[in-house]
């Protein structure tokens, strides 16, 4: 199908009413599609989401198992990634692995995007006093690197998998409600908003239908790209050992195991490193392709 | 200027201190968690919890503990850690250069790295340079720093042992925690430059620079550079920011003193002081970062002072 190149401004994708339109849909696919980099990025990520998936159909190996007799072996065609000091075969443990890492990033950007998603629509919605103590808290988040927001809610809450993913959620909390404040105070100042209010359609339906779309798209690409900050983090926090613990498989957790092996067992780091990258570069790459996509004044570029 | 910057350091004021009532608050989330789980794996009874708990203010309402945390740490006492029962900030001030050491040296090599590659990117636009200095970034924002550290520590620790894998002894135990640490920023700071440079380049100073015949070098650094780096300086207070925060788990890959080997040790004791005290005064140092970077920005650019 032949596509045009896009006049209409992305604000017109999601508008209420004419609502996703086939052509605009068609015009954002268009866009998706002719982006190389992203259609690699959605292929690794479905990828390695379905052998999380399908991990316990497809690994070799039980990845908890210990066999002895198989301790320490480098990569080979019985055991791909080799195993590690207890026999385990590393592929198999990789493959479970990111049912955890994956899981992880997936639920805290999810907890991220819902809660500031939230407060950044009652805050830009109500403006007056929500807005200030909203604005004022994400102000305070965002004035502390975020790994230490992180860091002191996994000392309240304690370690696990659990509550690094809240922690890693409530740590990204503010870049959403600062991205949906702002779209929504621009949002409710349209004709149809006012129309709605005239006629007395009640605040949280407004809310649902006619500004939550205006601000779906932008809320789409920020939660993207967070996927892989998310992803990080979360895995970086298992390797300082404040996150997944044993015999919970993670791919942090791998590399903190893998590390004290170093000299004798590369391919015990080598692999779940591999394995983080990969997903967080298939998560940018998507990122970075729906932006493009969904934004077309930044398509040029 | 000078009004610029009293008005600057005016509102870093009351960040710092919601801030301390951020910390604050989440750290007494649980109110006498610590102490409960500290002194029951003890044998305490229930009776000499309470005493304790009573002693150490911890049974007032929190608006209370809150004042006299604020008043202490207005004179510079953080507390008390609950394991070495040494002051909190000696313990941090003590860890404190090697982070920053660190820290500094991680954005030094991020910014020199990321700079060149960003300008010799935009310079020779679609060249194979350009691929390469933009896959770099792309790379470089993907790659979890703890396992960039690793594969440095095998690669260049282990099988050709050019610097020591671990410790804080000496410039060559420097270097590869710094890079480690630099390599994320360097791909974002590289992006950046790249496109701000396009940026700049299209401009009508830099044409006229080029038709009144100036040398391509001295377009390049004096006129098109100068303007293109003010946005880098904006990102070097987030990156400041980040690269501390980044370091908290360098320290841990390359087994190095600093703050960030004490946080994580505090968390996993449980040690509410050491824990509320660090992380307060990563936060402080991360606020006064921004503020200098800022009145640097107002510095190099004229424009900023006078909004």
């Amino acid at each position: 199908m032949q596509v045009e190149q896009p006049l209409v401004a992305p604000v017109a994708l999601a508008e209420p009413g004419l609502a996703r339109s086939r052509s605009q849909a068609a015009i954002v696919w268009g866009s998706f599609r002719r982006n190389r980099g992203a259609l690699i990025g959605g292929a690794i990520l479905l990828a390695l989401i379905l052998l999380a998936l399908l991990a316990p159909w497809i690994a070799p190996y039980d990845p908890l198992q210990p066999a002895i007799l198989q301790r320490l072996q480098p990569p080979s065609p019985n055991h791909l990634f080799g195993t590690d000091q207890f026999g385990r075969d590393t592929f198999s443990r990789v493959l479970y692995g990111g049912r955890t890492s994956l899981w992880l990033g997936l639920v805290a950007v999810g907890l991220s995007v819902a809660i500031g998603g939230f407060l950044g629509l009652l805050a830009g919605y109500y403006r007056g006093a929500v807005d200030l103590v909203v604005s004022r808290v994400v102000d305070l988040m965002l004035a502390m690197p975020r790994i230490l927001l992180a860091l002191v809610i996994v000392f309240t809450l304690g370690t696990g998998v659990t509550n690094v993913m809240i922690a890693v959620g409530i740590s990204g909390v503010p870049d959403y409600a600062r991205l949906i404040r702002s779209s929504t105070l621009a949002a409710r100042e349209h004709v149809y908003v006012e129309a709605a209010r005239v006629i007395g359609v009640p605040n949280w339906r407004i809310m649902a239908r006619h500004i939550l779309p205006n601000v779906v798209a932008p809320l789409i690409v920020v939660g993207t790209l967070g996927l892989g900050a998310a992803i990080l983090s979360a895995a970086g926090l298992s390797f300082l050992g404040l996150g997944a613990q044993p015999p919970v498989i993670e791919w942090g957790l791998m590399l903190s195991d893998g590390r004290s092996m170093l000299s004798v067992a590369w391919w015990l780091t080598a692999f779940p490193g591999l394995a983080i990258m990969l997903a967080v570069l298939a998560v940018n790459l998507l990122g970075d392709g729906l932006r493009d996509a969904l934004d077309p004044r930044l398509r040029a570029r | 200027m000078l009004r610029y910057v009293q008005l600057r350091l005016l509102t870093a004021i009351p960040t710092i201190v919601g801030l301390s009532l951020l910390v604050f608050l989440m750290v007494h989330l649980l109110p006498g968690n610590a102490v409960d789980v500290m002194l029951t794996q003890q044998g305490a009874t229930a009776q000499q919890l309470q005493q304790l708990k009573a002693q150490l203010g911890l049974d007032d309402p929190l608006w209370v503990q809150y004042a006299r945390f604020a008043k202490d740490a207005l004179r510079g006492d953080l507390g008390r850690s609950l394991f070495s029962h040494q002051p909190v900030l000696s313990q941090i001030l003590a860890q404190f250069p090697a982070t920053l050491e660190l820290t500094l040296a991680g954005m030094a090599i991020a910014l020199l790295a990321g700079v060149t590659l960003g300008v010799l990117a935009a310079v020779k636009q679609n060249s194979w340079l350009d691929s390469f200095s933009m896959v770099a970034s792309l790379i470089g924002v993907a790659m979890p720093s703890f396992w960039l550290g690793l594969l440095l520590i095998y690669l260049l620790g282990m099988k050709f042992p050019v610097f020591p894998v671990a410790g804080t002894a000496g410039w060559r135990s420097l270097v590869l925690p710094a890079v480690t640490l630099g390599f994320n920023s360097m791909g974002i700071i590289a992006r950046l430059t790249r496109s701000s440079m396009l940026e700049v380049l299209r401009q009508e100073y830099v044409v006229t620079a080029r038709a009144k015949g100036l040398g391509e070098a001295v377009v390049m650094l004096q006129h098109a550079l100068r303007n293109a780096v003010l946005p880098v300086v904006t990102m070097v207070g987030l990156q400041f920011g980040y690269l501390l925060g980044g370091a908290v788990i360098i320290e841990t890959v390359f087994a190095r003193q600093g703050v960030g080997q004490l946080v994580v040790t505090a968390i996993q004791q449980r040690d509410g002081p050491l824990v509320q005290g660090t992380v307060l005064f990563l936060a402080v140092i991360f606020v006064l970062a921004n503020l200098m970077v800022d009145l640097s920005y107002a510095a190099l650019d004229p424009r900023i002072r006078y909004q």
